[in-house]
């Protein structure tokens, strides 16, 4: 079985971010990044099946150099091999673009399985994982929270609005994981001296057999702090009298009743 | 694009009868064509009597793609037909509901259209021709404006934060029948079963009024408390992220960073502190009320109504009280207010 893991590193999302002046983006410095966890998921996943049915686990990326300690913590969780897509003309790739550069960089490598986060929980866009497929020419299964495989197909479990889905996914294919899918193993401290002897690939866009990077369809014009919600009426006392006044006020006043 | 430009929607249904959120898509469509035309594409099995439906809110052409291969909904049976159908008519907006369907399908079709693809937009415009959008990023620590370039824009919108568009009877649509040439075997995915969560009324993501319990329940038994309540209001029950880390309820409760987004128009926090992890998933709703003994707790920053007390004692006759406002109302109590 030959798994192929998208990663991607993130902003820890444990701690506040700083929003950059120009508003384009997030003051890099200082903050501490880590792998997605959605992709912690999904390294687990493949390593699971990897001990079960053997194969190898090949992590992959496309970010800046920072970005190898996301393959890092996944070989120390005890991958195989790992790929650092970096150049300079990733910054201005969309997610769509983020997925072709992706994609060609796991076409070579015969997947019989693709996993990936949900989503990354810096842009929240969930858009990567289902255009890989696209661009793979898979079928995909998304937000994944229970998967057997079986003789050239899977069996996966979504919840959809009110119900929980079990699909039968041929293989090979593009699996995107929630996050009750299992529960990550910490790196072990062999695992962490292996991963710093693993070397990486270092592809650029050119080595893909990507000339011109693709323009983005999207720009971002400016990120701010959410609104700050004002704290309201505090309710206090006896429990019949608050919960007489709070009634009235849902009725009366928000008029949510 | 200009304020007279046409947009589409992706009519979400199920059982025949369109989601809420499509009743959404279509009043926002309305709003950012102007002048232009609001086209409905709609995909299943059944679906005759739908394009009535979705002309009497807004939709001025229905496509309607019928064949048993469209239903259940599966990426490659729709990625296809949609795809095809939005290649040919390359329009300068499409609109998707944020759904189990909607999320799985969209970026699909970006990539298959060389499309712009927005996801979880909170707000859709069109400023000085440019289709913007906002949609909270980093945990909901920031929102993010995106504006879309030339082409197909797809965004793909929140559900509940749009009003949905009213229906008015006597209005008609120009129904297309979209001619499906589907190769069974080209779905590589089939649905062999599914399986309800009987505890959901209204899917949690819909719901106009959720109830949601917290480590403050002390354990899965008094969940209990919270159903009830919920029964008495026409709500759904969720959950922060401990109860589903002890066990207590299933993952499909937690609302938050590492669980799901929600917008009601009522959010009732029972027992929840209201961590950052938590706040990320609700503090869009427009009214909270937080329940908690502690008074130092975070969650009473961003409630509307901070009720410091013991839920144990608080939830009874809060229940008892709606119930007895519900049976005075004697029509089971009016929904609230879109």
């Amino acid at each position: 079985m030959n798994i192929v893991v998208c990663v991607k590193h993130v902003p820890d999302t444990e701690v506040p971010i700083k929003i950059r002046a120009d508003g384009r983006g997030v003051e890099e410095s200082g903050l501490n990044h880590v792998l997605n966890f959605y992709d912690e998921h999904g390294v687990e996943e493949a390593l699971r099946i990897k001990e079960r049915f053997g194969g190898t686990v090949t992590l992959v990326t496309a970010g800046p150099s920072r970005a190898v300690e996301a393959l890092r913590t996944g070989l120390a969780m005890g991958a195989d091999a790992a790929i650092h897509i970096q150049d300079p003309a990733l910054s201005s790739l969309d997610h769509v673009g983020t997925a072709r550069v992706l994609a060609a960089a796991i076409k070579p490598l015969s997947a019989d399985l693709v996993l990936c986060g949900k989503l990354s929980t810096d842009d929240n866009a969930a858009v990567v994982g289902p255009a890989v497929a696209e661009f793979l020419d898979l079928p995909q299964a998304t937000a994944i929270t229970k998967l057997e495989l079986g003789e050239g197909a899977a069996t996966a479990h979504r919840e959809v609005e009110g119900a929980v889905e079990v699909l039968e996914v041929k293989l090979p294919a593009v699996i995107t994981v929630e996050r009750g899918i299992n529960e990550p193993r910490y790196p072990s401290l062999p695992g962490i001296m292996r991963a710093r002897r693993t070397a990486v690939a270092a592809r650029t866009l050119a080595d893909l057999g990507i000339a011109v990077p693709p323009a983005g369809h999207v720009e971002l014009l400016n990120m701010t702090p959410p609104p700050k919600r004002q704290a309201g009426r505090r309710l206090e006392g006896e429990a019949a009298v608050i919960v007489q006044d709070l009634v009235r006020a849902l009725r009366e006043e928000a008029k949510v009743l | 694009m200009s304020a007279a430009s046409d947009v589409w929607i992706i009519a979400e249904q199920a059982g025949g009868r369109p989601r809420k959120i499509t009743y959404e898509l279509l009043g926002l469509a309305k709003t950012l064509a102007g002048q232009g035309t609001v086209h409905a594409v709609v995909a299943g099995r059944e679906i005759a009597g739908i394009a009535e439906d979705l002309a009497a809110h807004g939709a001025q052409v229905v496509h309607v793609a019928a064949s048993a291969l469209l239903e259940p909904y599966t990426t490659d049976a729709h990625a296809q037909v949609i795809g095809t159908l939005l290649a040919e008519a390359a329009p300068g907006l499409v609109l998707v509901g944020s759904t189990a369907a909607g999320r799985d399908l969209a970026p699909r079709l970006a990539a298959k259209l060389d499309a712009g693809i927005v996801t979880d937009c909170a707000s859709v415009e069109v400023q000085d021709g440019r289709v913007v959008a906002a949609r909270p990023a980093m945990t909901r620590k920031a929102i993010v404006r995106v504006a879309f370039h030339d082409g197909i824009r797809i965004a793909v919108v929140l559900p509940n934060i749009y009003p949905p568009a009213p229906a008015e009877q006597g209005r008609s649509a120009d129904v297309v029948t979209v001619p499906v040439t589907l190769d069974p075997a080209s779905i590589r995915t089939r649905v062999v079963a599914v399986s309800a969560i009987k505890r959901e009324t209204v899917p949690l993501t819909e719901a106009d009024i959720i109830v949601s319990g917290g480590r403050g329940l002390r354990g899965p038994e008094n969940f209990a408390l919270l159903d009830k309540l919920a029964a008495a209001l026409g709500a759904a029950v969720g959950s922060s992220r401990p109860p589903v880390d002890s066990g207590w309820v299933p993952h499909d409760y937690e609302i938050g960073q590492t669980g799901k987004t929600v917008n009601p128009q009522l959010y009732i926090a029972c027992g929840i502190s209201g961590a950052p992890q938590h706040l990320a998933g609700m503090s869009g709703s427009r009214c909270i009320v937080a329940i908690n003994k502690d008074p130092q707790a975070p969650i009473f920053g961003v409630a509307t109504y901070g009720v410091v007390g013991d839920l144990f004692e608080i939830l009874p006759l809060l229940t008892e009280e709606v119930r007895r406002l519900k049976s005075a109302a004697g029509d089971g109590g009016r929904q609230a207010a879109g």
